[in-house]
């Protein structure tokens, strides 16, 4: 049902005894945040699911560290990590089907791999050899996106690009709580909602917009509630609980797909380190804040679910372990390769044929590096 | 034997058979933007795209420029190409953010894998008796953010032909439409349009011998009428017509000016920081020694575009362009 559809709908030509809606109740998101570990709920879900998400977040886990450890070798320019956030992160990318889009933010690169995209193509913004590694068309994964929540109605568009088409295409966008302030976040909702577009919009409510908390950020009950007022549904669940996440993810891309328009998930969860490697977390919140939310740890969380359900042994788990640690083998030993860069490379891209003007400054950096060939090899003279 | 119509035609009736014919050639080309659709535009440029095409095709949008252009990147993502209306030139600032760090880079960012097939139309410039945030010349902003191609058609053919080619391009291309020509008359063939230079050309529009008048858009026919008017004085003026700000034609420029030996730049955007400073640079650094006198510039005051009471005398009028060719005479005497 379309909210046209419901009673008491908005009409854009109100009689005079016209009243603003009393009752947007079928919209409005669960008080509490959706949970299925640790509750009776637990039992139906799927065991081939929870394992496939169990490897996904350890191997998630892994990769934070290992790419913090690369940002303090200097082979990272930055790394924002996403410790803590790694069930919503692999739960994003594992609620969609091939044919689907994914539109990342900036600390979204696990969500990016998860999808299949190459690890060290997915860190070269952050390393700085070039801005996107990837193609996005191979995985069907937007670039990273820098600024907050501009990537919302690039999402809208595609999806509603796909269904004129006839492509029962879904595309599911991230942002981060601090990106709901931004107009765009509004602007892609609104669009999104008025061309009842197969949209899916993840808030990953990870607490602080780099030091600003969420009570700064917003006065609403909570970031779900926002979808109140676009006239879709807006569901709030655990971001620390995968298959929470991921039920609820898979409810709004089916509902999506089948032509019931966009939702709004907000996923609670925290950003268990600092914004980036430059910030200094400590300044802006305290340990035992931070200590709490370790022990609602996604990694954690699944790994009881799975033991106590008997999916799970040490044999498994180590497994599970090994298997992130050879990614990490693998993501170490390929960054620590210096990237090939050829500068000409840097006119190539502009324009679909380079202008007369970058033709000739093409030319110029040429000879500056014939120059720098010269000096290397040593006066020929 | 049949006979070809050719008829006066508006610089608008032109822009809205190239979007037509677009439409028409490739199903991939979606016209959207606010009243675009059973309006036509508000000034009906985009006039019968909705019922000839489907709303699929010709969209009323919300009202929200960074929205519009947003969706249209993930549009053209998925392989359409989006014509979108930003209906005044000041009411495109909103989408400033999507143009500067989406449209213009994501062809550089992902390494040639994501082009973006775009055209952003700007009714631009005053001269239409606007209020306020009616009337700017934004045209310095594009041309300063690399990856965009801008370009700003000054006739009839050229509205049609420029637009056209904008749509087909596989870049994204900033088409400023100057909102006091869309009323002017051209004899056009609307059934056979001729071809037009490419984009990245300058056209010489009048030949002359005493100094080079350079200019675009709404300031051709400022310029037109100053050549004509000078003939008095006896200088015979010649008159380039930019059509596209990026790429920029130095080519055209330089030859016409290393003919005349003097170059004015006009346009009604500011001086300072405007076109004409990165015009007549280039036009020192690479035709120094032709230059009888400086290269000189007649643009709009460096001011918040002027209430409609006053605009003409912020606009860049026959008599300033003369004045200016004057001073240029001044300083080859002296």
């Amino acid at each position: 049902m379309t909210v046209m559809e419901q009673q008491g709908a908005y009409r854009p030509s109100p009689p005079p005894a016209w009243q603003p809606r009393t009752d947007p109740a079928p919209l409005l998101p669960d008080a509490e945040p959706h949970r299925v570990l640790g509750t009776g709920a637990a039992a139906d879900a799927d065991p081939d699911l929870l394992r496939r998400l169990y490897a996904q977040v350890v191997r998630g886990r892994r990769y934070n560290t290992q790419a913090t450890a690369l940002t303090k070798q200097g082979r990272l320019a930055v790394y924002p990590s996403s410790t803590g956030q790694e069930a919503s992160e692999v739960a994003a990318a594992l609620a969609l089907e091939e044919r689907d889009w994914l539109f990342p933010s900036y600390r979204d690169t696990l969500a990016v791999v998860a999808r299949g995209v190459d690890p060290v193509e997915t860190l070269t913004l952050l390393r700085g050899d070039w801005h996107t590694g990837y193609d996005p068309h191979t995985h069907r994964v937007a670039p990273l996106s820098t600024p907050l929540a501009t990537q919302l109605p690039h999402a809208v568009g595609l999806a509603h690009a796909a269904r004129l088409k006839g492509d029962d295409v879904v595309a599911l966008a991230m942002v981060g709580d601090g990106g709901t302030s931004e107009g765009d976040f509004h602007e892609a909702l609104n669009f999104a909602a008025v061309w009842q577009a197969p949209v899916v919009f993840l808030v990953q409510n990870n607490g602080f917009a780099i030091s600003v908390p969420l009570a700064k950020q917003t006065a609403a009950p909570s970031l779900a509630h926002k979808a109140v007022g676009y006239g879709m549904p807006g569901r709030l669940v655990d971001g620390n609980d995968a298959v929470a996440v991921h039920e609820v993810l898979s409810e709004a891309v089916r509902r999506a797909r089948a032509g019931g328009g966009p939702t709004l998930v907000e996923a609670v969860t925290y950003r268990v380190e600092a914004h980036t490697n430059a910030d200094d977390a400590t300044r802006y919140r305290e340990d035992d804040e931070v200590e709490a939310w370790r022990r609602h740890d996604p990694v954690q969380l699944l790994e009881r679910e799975l033991t106590a359900r008997g999916l799970l042994d040490e044999e498994a788990i180590d497994a599970v372990r090994q298997d992130a640690e050879a990614m990490a083998a693998d993501l170490r030993e390929r960054m620590n390769q210096d990237p090939r860069l050829d500068p000409m490379d840097l006119f190539d891209h502009v324009y679909a044929e380079p202008t007369a003007q970058l033709r000739e400054q093409r030319a110029l950096l040429g000879t500056e590096l014939a120059a720098e060939q010269d000096d290397q090899e040593g006066d020929p003279r | 034997m049949t006979t070809v119509a050719v008829k006066p035609a508006t610089m608008a009736q032109a822009l809205t058979r190239a979007m037509r014919d677009a439409m028409a050639a490739d199903p991939a080309v979606h016209v959207m933007g606010e009243d675009v659709g059973t309006l036509g535009g508000v000034f009906r440029v985009t006039d019968g795209l909705a019922a000839e095409f489907g709303e699929d095709r010709c969209t009323d949008t919300p009202l929200a420029e960074a929205g519009i252009l947003g969706a249209a990147v993930g549009m053209a993502m998925y392989g359409l190409r989006p014509v979108v209306e930003m209906q005044f030139d000041a009411f495109a600032y909103p989408a400033f953010e999507q143009l500067v760090s989406h449209v213009s880079r994501m062809r550089n960012r992902t390494r040639g894998r994501m082009p973006l097939p775009i055209t952003v139309r700007v009714p631009y410039g005053g001269g239409i008796g606007g209020v306020e945030h009616h009337s700017d010349s934004s045209e310095a902003y594009y041309m300063a953010t690399p990856g965009l191609h801008v370009v700003t058609p000054a006739t009839v053919a050229d509205a049609y032909g420029l637009l056209r080619q904008a749509i087909a391009s596989d870049d994204p291309v900033v088409f400023l439409e100057p909102k006091r020509l869309y009323w002017s008359k051209d004899t056009w063939n609307a059934d056979h349009p001729t071809e037009v230079e490419p984009i990245g050309r300058a056209v010489v529009r009048r030949p002359g011998t005493s100094a080079t008048l350079i200019t675009y858009g709404p300031s051709l026919p400022v310029c037109m009428e100053a050549a004509e008017a000078a003939r008095a004085e006896g200088w015979d003026l010649e008159v380039v017509d930019l059509r596209s700000l990026v790429p920029f034609d130095d080519e055209t420029v330089c030859a016409s000016v290393r003919r005349t030996g003097r170059a004015v730049v006009v346009h009604e955007s500011t001086g300072f920081g405007g076109p004409g400073g990165e015009i007549a640079a280039r036009i020192t650094e690479r035709c120094f020694h032709h230059l009888e006198a400086p290269v000189l510039r007649v643009a709009g005051f460096d001011l918040p575009y002027p209430p409609p009471m006053l605009e003409r005398h912020h606009l860049p009028g026959v008599d300033r362009v003369l004045d200016a060719v004057a001073r240029l005479q001044w300083e080859a005497e002296n």
